[in-house]
């Protein structure tokens, strides 16, 4: 799990431009909108793309993002359960 | 008829690694090897501490940087500045990458963050966001920087009362070649805005 967590920030910067963002300023449970790493509407989309991509995993309601996209801990638990690549 | 005299009150460009304001070379940068390299160091540069500049496209980058040359020394911008912006390749650029991500049907996966820049005007919603700008805009796509146009257009903004200044000017990218000038106008300054003066100093 805690290597699927370390994928997922790398994802993350690389994939949502984050440049000024590196792997250890991410905490597992920080959250990624709003407050924490402020991403935005178009980057819950670009998650949403990144599921499918990467993890085979189509959400059937993007409004599920907002609970699976809550922190990184969350994201990896989610995609752990219900990856099928 | 047009009888307000309205002047170009600063004046910028970014071309072949340089930048220049009012003339005067601000900027090189012979090291990048592409224009994302040389983008980022002018961010640096400039000092920039605005995270959504990395998302944004390349064509939206050099729009922005160039406004923030541009606006570099004033103190603060009219909410009603206007911004009048065109080029010749619109958003061709990045409509290349989406096309790329949509071409293939087994391999099918858009991504919203190229999709949004798909049209030339986002450059202006970027630039009204950072300057709190609550304006009129408009984007013209034109085979060269049409100078009798753009700034008789500017000028009816402002003699019409829909914009205290008006940031007009050019902002053109294809395949890594770009060519931008931008110049704001206002009702002060030296230099008069006429066709000519703006062509002069875009041609610089």
């Amino acid at each position: 799990m805690a290597e699927l967590r370390e994928e997922l920030k790398e994802k993350l910067i690389e994939q949502l431009s984050l440049e000024d963002v590196e792997v250890s300023e991410i905490g597992d449970d920080d959250p990624l909108f709003g407050d924490g790493l402020g991403l935005d509407s178009i980057d819950a989309l670009e998650l949403i793309v990144l599921l499918e991509k990467d993890y085979g995993i189509k959400l059937k309601d993007p409004k599920e993002g907002k609970a699976i996209f809550e922190s990184i801990g969350v994201m990896a638990d989610y995609i752990s359960k219900h990856r099928t690549k | 008829m047009i009888k307000e005299k309205y002047y170009i009150s600063d004046f910028c460009s970014i071309r072949d690694k340089k930048i220049f304001k009012n003339g005067d070379q601000l900027h090189i940068d012979l090291e990048s090897d592409n224009l994302k390299d040389f983008a980022k160091g002018v961010y640096k540069f400039l000092e920039l501490k605005y995270p959504k500049f990395h998302k944004m496209d390349e064509l939206c980058k050099l729009g922005f940087l160039a406004s923030e040359v541009l606006l570099k020394d004033r103190e603060k911008v009219d909410r009603d500045t206007a911004l009048v912006l065109s080029n010749r390749s619109s958003s061709l650029d990045t409509d290349r990458k989406h096309q790329i991500s949509i071409q293939d049907r087994e391999d099918f996966y858009p991504s919203p963050a190229v999709f949004v820049y798909t049209l030339p005007n986002i450059i202006m919603g970027e630039i009204s966001i950072k300057n709190n700008l609550k304006s009129e805009n408009a984007f013209f796509v034109t085979e060269n920087f049409d100078t009798d146009f753009m700034s008789n257009y500017s000028k009816i903004l402002m003699n019409t009362g829909k914009a205290s200044n008006v940031i007009c000017g050019w902002v053109d990218l294809d395949n890594d070649k770009y060519d931008v000038f931008l110049a704001f106008l206002s009702k002060k300054g030296e230099k008069e805005l006429t066709k000519e003066e703006l062509n002069n100093l875009y041609n610089q």
